[in-house]
């Protein structure tokens, strides 16, 4: 069976009908069940759950201790290229937003000069990002740039268009221990309807590459959807189906979550269905308590202050410092395009006291090089 | 034998300890907070995670600033490997970068329960031993699994009583109660002890030691929480040590259905 006839179980109609009908008390049940079933999941994620908020977030802030304790790992995305096949309406690096001017592919000189700059500040931990061009930034560009982030960083993921499982073992051999791919959207006809060209528009190929990417030798895992582009209520349901799902088949990978919300879009472009900050808090709690040993990450893309507010209600993982266009840390004032605007601009050592203030110990290195550097077998 | 005294000192792999309470360093909120744990736990044993560590700028780790090597034996794991080639890639990096050959064993596959693989373990075990290490693996409570170990030359053995981090206490009791009987080698209870009284549970079953990590690092006094599992470590062993009276399962029963095999009239 593959994920997307399970998915189909779960249609919408199905997971409407709970969240009309359920009630509080099996909301008090979900609160109180030791490993939490769908079911459960559907009842923290309903409207009957909006009065346990702060019961809910008492519980996520002791579960996530429990697994995690008093840390926060620290990590920087790192743009390579912000040249785009694709034609995706939300995102400023479709190929219909911007001029020539301003995309660019970093030379590995400039990755390494990215690198530096970023290893300078303590991080030991990177995401390597493209936009969805294979024709800009082909697999063997993406594994030279593992190489290099290797020699700098204890662990190397990449936030880039969807590989096949051969792709994705060329990466590993070059370093890469981490895949990073939202679905944007698991549901189909909206997905269909913002991936109007490019290869990204399959949606198959998409929904089963973190598979692939586990079965390739890839050790860490992060799903995610746009929070905008369709019903919260429902994306996260089917997110939380999806990371169960890989727990399971993918049993030796760990499952991490981010939560991007769309906000600085290009102009012509409104989020149908904007999610607020309670909204978003309601989905994080629900998500810890049904996936008590998954990390969850949060971007700058959050404003600093309610970023702060996020930290104990199961965060685990968070980037500082960020640069969302390729070149950005070595040459700050390059024209270049970035891919959204950043919210939360502190600076690293700013963000570093804020979490050490919070009663949270900040871990910069939390991998090591030891797990990559023997070449994973190709499993299937 | 007096706990307090020096005579009830034990030994691993030739070097004495008189601390029965080992401490893990992971999840605590700062290495003030770390210290204070270690430092009224009275441990001699506190085990650190090489893949949270930089051994190449040890200034800059929170977690080895908190430790003193004249007080306590750094005792690197190898948490976060999944197979034994890893584990002994890491261990030999250790050696290399200056600690003791002692190492950790942890190889943990799934990332959820972070249970160990005992076929990796085993494997693991058995070369470290050869390139000289002392090695204590982390192992399920598993008896045959343990004699393996030991024959392989392992300094210990360190079965869990429940899934790390989970507070659950001394679960795999019959199967420890097994591994104890049987051991030639100290039997550490690491994992799922949440609570002093945890401790003291294990210490009476007869265990030569016990290693704790969330159940400190989540307290909110850490160096309270650190002298209370000292204590419960120590009453735990000077119970076992005392004899305790066996456990009855069943009261006397008042009307005694074999009573008239005694009666004389």
């Amino acid at each position: 069976m593959t994920f997307e006839a399970y998915l189909n179980e779960w249609p919408e109609t199905l997971i409407q009908e709970q969240y009309t009908t359920l009630s509080e008390r099996q909301v008090e049940a979900a609160l109180s069940a030791d490993r939490r079933t769908p079911e459960n999941l559907l009842a923290l994620l309903s409207p009957a759950a909006l009065p346990f908020l702060e019961a809910m977030a008492q519980e996520a802030n002791k579960q996530t201790r429990r697994q995690f304790g008093r840390t926060v790992s620290l990590y920087a995305p790192i743009y390579l290229s912000n040249v785009c096949g694709s034609n995706c309406l939300y995102c400023s690096f479709s190929t219909v937003n911007a001029g020539k001017e301003t995309r660019t592919t970093l030379t590995p000189t400039q990755i390494e000069d990215e690198c530096r700059t970023l290893a300078k500040e303590g991080f030991s931990s990177v995401l390597l990002l493209t936009g969805d061009a294979v024709h800009a930034a082909p697999p063997e560009y993406i594994a030279q740039a593992c190489t290099i982030a290797r020699r700098w960083f204890s662990s190397v993921a990449v936030e880039v268009y969807s590989m096949t499982q051969e792709e994705y073992h060329l990466l590993c051999t070059h370093g890469l221990d981490g895949v990073t791919l939202y679905q944007e959207t698991y549901h189909k006809p909206t997905y269909l309807d913002m991936h109007r060209s490019g290869r990204k528009r399959d949606f198959s190929f998409r929904l089963e590459a973190l598979e692939r990417a586990a079965n390739a030798g890839v050790r860490r895992l992060g799903a995610g959807v746009l929070l905008g582009l369709y019903k919260w209520r429902v994306d996260a349901f089917w997110l939380a189906l999806h990371a169960r799902w890989l727990q399971t088949r993918c049993w030796n990978s760990t499952i991490a979550l981010s939560f991007p919300r769309l906000k600085h879009t290009p102009s012509a472009f409104n989020p149908p269905f904007p999610v607020s900050d309670i909204n978003m808090v309601q989905m994080i709690l629900a998500l810890r308590l049904f996936l008590p040993e998954s990390p969850f990450y949060l971007s700058t893309r959050e404003a600093p202050s309610f970023r702060d507010k996020l930290l104990p209600l199961g965060i685990t993982a968070m980037s500082a410092g960020s640069s969302t266009r390729p070149g950005g840390y070595a040459a700050p004032t390059s024209p270049t395009l970035e891919q959204f605007q950043i919210e939360d601009v502190r600076t690293v050592a700013e963000i570093k006291t804020f979490i050490e203030k919070s009663g949270y110990d900040p871990v910069w290195k939390d991998y090591d090089q030891a797990f990559t550097e023997a070449v994973p077998k190709q499993l299937q | 034998m007096d706990t307090n005294s020096p005579m009830d000192t034990f030994t691993i792999a030739g070097r004495l300890f008189s601390s029965r309470l080992m401490i893990g360093t992971g999840k605590f909120p700062s290495a003030a907070a770390l210290r204070a744990a270690i430092e009224a736990s009275g441990s001699e044993i506190v085990t650190v995670a090489l893949r949270r560590v930089d051994l190449n700028s040890p200034e800059h780790q929170s977690i080895l600033s908190a430790i003193d090597p004249k007080k306590q034996l750094i005792l690197p794991n190898t948490s976060g490997a999944q197979t034994a080639e890893e584990a002994l890639k890491l261990a030999r990096l250790a050696r290399a970068g200056g600690l003791e050959p002692w190492i950790k064993l942890e190889l943990t596959p799934e990332p959820r329960y972070l249970l160990p693989d005992p076929i990796q373990t085993l494997r693991a075990a058995e070369q470290l031993v050869k390139e000289g290490f002392v090695v204590l693996p982390y192992i399920q409570a598993d008896p045959v699994l343990a004699k393996r170990l030991e024959e392989v030359g392992t300094a210990t053995v360190m079965p869990l009583g429940a899934p790390i981090g989970s507070n659950r206490g001394v679960q795999t009791k019959e199967m420890i109660r097994i591994i104890i009987e049987q051991a030639h080698v100290p039997v550490v209870v690491d994992a799922g002890l949440g609570a002093p009284s945890h401790a003291a549970e294990a210490m009476e079953l007869g265990a030569d030691a016990v290693l704790v990590n969330t159940a400190l690092s989540d307290a909110r006094d850490h160096g309270a929480m650190a002298k209370a599992f000292a204590l419960a470590t120590t009453a735990g062993r000077m119970a076992y040590l005392a004899g305790l009276g066996p456990q009855r399962s069943l009261a006397a029963a008042s009307s005694p259905l074999t009573g008239f095999l005694f009666n004389q009239d």
